[in-house]
């Protein structure tokens, strides 16, 4: 019995070696673990057997039902193993292939930068007051300081529609409108985006509608050293710390003093080159002391209140920032324009 | 403004500074420079020679040969210009000489004749054809006859100036005068001045007794002067002189003309020569024009003039247009030998309104229309008198015959040295305020901590305390200025609700795959009042034309933002771009008056258009075109977003749109924009096949969003679904049944979603088969079939009851 015992063992294992699949492992399972099987036939014929050898025969038996039994379960694993490497094989796909379009639109140049900015100076304490487009002569023109028959207030250069409205030329009015709500007691600190109007003929560098970004801060004892300060620190958070600012005289009506912005030029760090016409130096926002007309008529008291203004165009920083070469680019809505600008 | 820095240096010492380092500091001290150019490209080696004899070429018939003497030798020089001819003095460019454009001379052999060198002409040596005087337009330029053979001919024509090209701001127009540019210099550096100093030998002979001067409107013509000058001989003027006007972009024309330019230039003050003889009486008349009256003025022009418009006459006809042109009648011409000399000061809006209506923008009404300096206008009559006298051989009679009513006002600023430091955040001591204020050369008194400042009149820009901050400010060193942030109190800057909800649109909109764009708020008058929402047209509109358009294309106020959204994507489709879906967020101008009597609304609308696919994923079959449920679904999508509840889509016809593709949208019963496919000759109009859009109301949005945000606890207990399906005519809308479901299907329906739709084969004509799955939940307990199936029935019943549906198997 014992030697029958061997002799399945060594025929069981063989048949495990050679099982190809997990079916045919399973026949050998049954034919030779089942109830059925020789095993179990040679256990039941143990009863013939001497009561001493009944134990090392039943444990001999047993070894041997355990070291088949394990062998069909490694046999099992690898089996597995390999149907599920040959399955992973064959779904093997072809991983250069194009992925399924997720498209992302994006925002317009003029809004990501006009945001841009919005943020810098909301986190420098400014709110964004907005204003009509369509504006009235008063709030355009008289309410800073440009009276009627001002050279710089040409029918020729303004979009009228009557002769007391008109398309506004400046987001300006949105400062004095906003001063007027506040009935005289400041602070007033907002900075006013928007679409303005001039009579131009659209080109390269001329669009009858840009926009212009302005900042208002009117509070008691502000200095020009504040407003130095103030755009010093934008000027390095949009166009970088290694940046620098310089202040030039120049005339607003609606400021005094008034002065233009330059900042030093990126290509050359400020040596010269073509991009600023060889002076180090790009002119980028026009500012200054808010004018005391212009507090007056807006409800200030000058003597008691005083504060700074400052005005840019988006576009042209547009230009300068991302080397736009042409302003009609932002109203023209090229989709290979608007899709240069959608990364985060 | 041209400032020649040779001309500049007759005033103030600017040997220790270049140009370009000159031009720096002006600008930073407050006026712009444009540009610093010598006035020619580089040149050398040009000299007087001397043209000892002029023969034929022997070759040649058009060329001469010359036999030029430049002092240390002699050139045989070949000439072709007409005008050259023995014993003239030339300007000879010798071997080894180099003309502007790059040009270099050597001795070289024309038709077999040796040439050393070349005879120019003003435009060879560099100077624009248009400031060449006419004599010597076609040929080589004459010097006079007092100039030294073998002289440096670059410095004698001032070819090696340099101009400094001014951009002056409105304020600054004292820097139309080169001594007012000589008064800022010296400001800026520090430095003396000198200024030309006025003296004239006056004739016994009474200018009274040759003119009087009569001004019917003072207010026009507060001042006016009349010289008389005898004795003219007119010819060139002097040499330095012609330099000085090219240099300031204006062409010699003869020593008369050359004088009253040369004072307006140096003084700011425009001048006018009259010939006496040919005045037409001993009367100066000023006064506003006669409806009608016509003067032929110097350009030869026949004018007619307006009764607003100045005019100079002889108390009988117009001989000038004040301040704009003179009248051709009068002109100084080579007989002249009297002259009657203007200067004058006439009110700026006058003269603008003159040299606007007859487009004669000259030097001259430059001047009067920002203002001259009232101190310097009979000063600057006084100095052409002396140039006349000096260079035109003139006599000046004794007095000036004037009307003058002119105020002269010196604006008094009184300020404390505290003040301009609070304003300008700076400790800038009272000596160097003083020191700045004595740069400037404005007259001052000390005044307690401060001063009392006089401002000269050629400065009326500067009047109130704010102008002399700038002032000493500008001169002080902006680059001085500390970086200081605000002191005020702590302000903390946010965004409104508006502003936040526009950012949002924007995330939304770009995330789920549209383009924003930018478009004209200005459009045709056509394209103003197409595809305008339902809600807008309601108002009834007035179109808003502007009064004077640049073109058609941009007259009128939109009323939409998609008329001109379509033309981008006409603009697209033109250039290859096929898949395209683009939207703007911006206003719309409504105007409910006829004649625009207050500002129209401003209305924030959203609006899109897509066409072409919206997902294009060829090779695994996945390619989806942008139709209208495309459209729907981000809408869907962005009210979800932002907030929207409730909103209802009716199916509805609007102008413009396919009348069975057009759903309007609305909220709580207020219609706020609609969606929807364009109609199809509508989409030829624009080149674009099928095109779909959506325009909303923002501000509607905003009045009607749910602003509050709560928790709402996850459920406990398992849902159940159950699917649905109804047969009903093909005319009954899902949403009219979905109404029906939600009504009937009890408190514990929490949502019911269309998943299929069927119509066609195996379906009765004029019938269609909508498929719901229903989700039931009760939030407190597990829910019990008898609940699931009663809810059910009652659906089934009402569906069936309202629609004459049919349950489908």
């Amino acid at each position: 019995m014992k030697e029958r015992l061997e002799e399945l063992r060594n025929e069981a294992l063989e048949k495990v070696k050679k099982a190809e699949n997990v079916k045919e492992l399973q026949d050998v399972r049954v034919s030779y673990l089942g109830k059925k099987g020789p095993i179990t036939e040679v256990l039941r014929g143990m009863g013939k057997l001497p009561a001493e050898e009944r134990p090392i025969i039943g444990q001999l038996a047993n070894e041997v039902r355990e070291s088949i039994a394990k062998s069909i379960e490694e046999k099992q694993t690898q089996l597995e193993k390999e149907a599920l490497e040959k399955q992973l094989r064959e779904e093997t796909i072809d991983v250069t292939l194009p992925g399924r379009p997720n498209t992302v639109g994006g925002p317009h140049l003029l809004t990501k930068l006009i945001q841009e900015i919005e943020d810098l100076f909301i986190g420098m304490g400014f709110e964004v007051a907005e204003g009509p487009e369509v504006e009235s002569d008063y709030y355009n023109f008289e309410a800073l300081n440009l009276p009627k028959g001002h050279p710089a207030r040409d029918m020729q250069d303004s979009f009228y529609i009557t002769e007391e409205i008109l398309m506004r030329t400046h987001t300006s009015p949105v400062q004095a409108r906003t001063m007027e709500k506040h009935e005289g007691k400041g602070p007033v600190k907002i900075i006013c985006p928007g679409k303005v109007y001039r009579r131009d003929t659209d080109d390269a560098t001329h669009s009858h509608q840009f926009t212009q970004i302005e900042g208002l801060y009117v509070d008691k004892n502000v200095r020009m050293s504040d407003l130095k300060g103030v755009l010093n620190t934008f000027a390095k958070k949009m166009f970088g710390e290694d940046r620098e600012i310089r202040l030039r005289p120049s005339f607003f009506p609606f400021t005094e003093p008034s002065v233009e912005m330059d900042i030093s030029c990126k290509m050359c760090h400020g040596e010269g080159c073509s991009v600023c016409k060889g002076t180090g130096w790009i002119e980028i926002l026009g500012a200054g002391m808010v004018h005391p007309n212009v507090l007056r008529m807006a409800g200030f008291d000058p003597d008691e209140y005083n504060g700074f203004a400052f005005g840019m165009g988006p576009e042209r920083i547009a230009m300068l920032k991302y080397g736009v070469d042409d302003i009609r680019h932002f109203y023209i809505n090229d989709v290979r324009f608007l899709k240069q600008f959608h990364h985060a | 403004m041209l400032v020649s820095i040779n001309w500049l240096k007759q005033y103030i010492d600017l040997d220790d500074i270049t140009p370009e380092e000159l031009a720096e500091k002006i600008t930073k001290s407050g006026i712009e420079v444009d540009s610093a150019r010598p006035i020619v490209d580089q040149i050398k080696k040009v000299v007087v020679g001397y043209v000892k004899s002029c023969e034929k070429h022997p070759n040649a018939d058009k060329l001469n040969l010359c036999q030029v003497d430049v002092g240390d030798e002699e050139l045989q020089i070949i000439c072709g210009a007409p005008n050259v001819q023995a014993g003239q003095k030339v300007a000879v460019a010798k071997p080894g000489a180099r003309l502007p454009g790059g040009m270099k001379i050597k001795k070289t052999k024309l038709r077999g004749v040796e040439s050393q060198g070349m005879i120019c002409s003003l435009q060879e040596l560099g100077i624009d054809d248009k400031f060449v005087q006419k004599e010597f337009v076609d040929g080589i330029f004459v010097f006079p006859d007092d100039v030294e053979v073998g002289e440096d001919a670059i410095k004698l024509l001032n070819l090696n100036d340099t101009i400094l090209e001014l951009e002056l701001t409105p304020n600054r127009s004292d820097c139309l005068s080169m001594i007012g540019v000589a008064y800022e210099v010296a400001a800026i550096l520090g430095k003396d001045l000198k200024l030309p100093e006025v003296l004239i030998d006056s004739m016994n002979e009474d200018a009274a007794d040759y003119v009087q001067v009569k001004v019917e409107n003072p207010e026009l013509n507060p001042y006016y002067g009349a010289f008389i000058i005898k004795n003219i001989q007119v010819g060139p003027s002097p040499l330095w002189m012609q330099n000085r006007l090219i240099a300031a972009g204006i062409r010699p024309i003869n020593n008369v003309v050359d004088i009253t330019n040369y004072v307006l230039l140096e003084y700011g003050q425009p001048l006018h020569a009259f010939d006496y003889d040919r005045f037409g009486s001993k009367e100066v008349v000023i006064r506003t024009a006669k409806k009608d009256e016509k003067i032929q003025t110097l350009d030869d022009e026949e004018r007619t003039l307006k009764e607003d418009h100045l005019v100079i006459t002889n108390g009988k006809e117009p001989v000038a247009i004040a301040g704009v042109m003179g009248g051709a009648d009068s002109e100084v011409s080579q007989e002249t030998t009297t002259v009657l000399l203007e200067a004058a000061y006439f009110d700026p809006q006058t003269v603008r309104k003159g040299s606007k209506d007859h487009q004669l923008r000259s030097e001259a009404s430059i001047r009067f229309e920002k203002g001259v300096d009232p101190k310097r206008v009979k000063e600057a009559g006084l100095r052409a008198c002396q140039l006349l006298e000096q260079y035109a051989g003139g006599k000046v009679l004794s007095g000036v015959v004037e009307f003058n009513e002119l105020e002269v006002i010196e604006n008094v600023v009184e300020f404390s040295s505290d003040q301009i430091n609070q304003v300008l955040g700076t400790n800038i001591s009272k000596g160097e305020m003083e020191e700045i204020i004595a740069r400037l050369r404005f007259d001052y008194e000390h005044k307690g901590e401060g001063f009392k400042v006089i401002v000269p009149t050629r400065r009326g820009d500067v009047s109130i305390v704010e102008d002399m901050v700038e002032e000493i400010a500008r001169i002080y060193g902006y680059d001085r200025l500390p970086y200081t942030l605000p002191e005020g109190t702590g302000h903390a800057g946010r965004l409104t609700e508006q502003q936040q909800l526009k950012r949002n649109i924007h995330r939304y909109l770009q995330g789920s795959g549209l383009n924003e764009s930018w478009t004209y708020s200005l459009t045709t008058r056509k394209r103003s009042g197409l595809l305008v929402s339902p809600e807008v047209k309601a108002l009834n509109p007035v179109p808003v034309k502007l009064a004077m358009p640049m073109s058609e294309a941009h007259s009128h106020l939109r009323l939409s933002l998609l008329p001109e959204l379509l033309a981008s994507l006409q603009y697209n489709i033109a250039r290859k771009q096929a898949d395209l879906a683009l939207y703007e967020l911006g206003s719309v101008y409504i105007n409910r008056k006829k004649g625009l009597i207050s500002l129209p609304e401003e209305q924030l609308r959203i609006a899109g258009a897509l066409t072409g696919l919206w997902m294009n994923h060829p090779w695994q079959k996945e390619t989806k075109a942008v139709d209208f449920y495309v459209v729907k679904g981000i809408l869907e999508g962005l009210f979800d977003y932002i907030h929207l509840n409730g909103v209802q889509f009716e199916a509805d016809e609007v102008e413009g749109m396919h009348p069975g593709r057009c759903a309007v949208l609305k909220v709580n019963g207020e219609t706020f924009g609609f969606l929807g496919q364009l109609h199809p000759s509508l989409q030829n109009e624009y080149d674009l096949k099928d095109t779909y859009v959506f325009d909303i109301n923002l501000e509607k949005i905003l009045e009607h969003m749910d602003k509050v945000e709560q928790f709402v606890p996850i459920p406990r207990y398992p849902s159940v679904s159950q699917d649905l399906a109804f047969v009903v005519s093909e005319q009954v809308s899902s949403s009219d049944i979905l109404e029906v479901i939600k009504d009937a299907g009890g408190s514990y329906l929490q949502k019911v979603d269309v998943f299929d739709v069927y119509q066609g084969e195996h379906m009765e004509k004029g019938k269609k088969s909508i498929a719901y799955r229903l989700l039931f939940q009760n939030p407190e307990a597990t829910l019990t079939d008898e609940e699931v199936d009663q809810a059910r029935e009652n659906i089934i019943t009402s569906v069936k009851e309202k629609f004459h549906a049919e349950l489908r198997g």
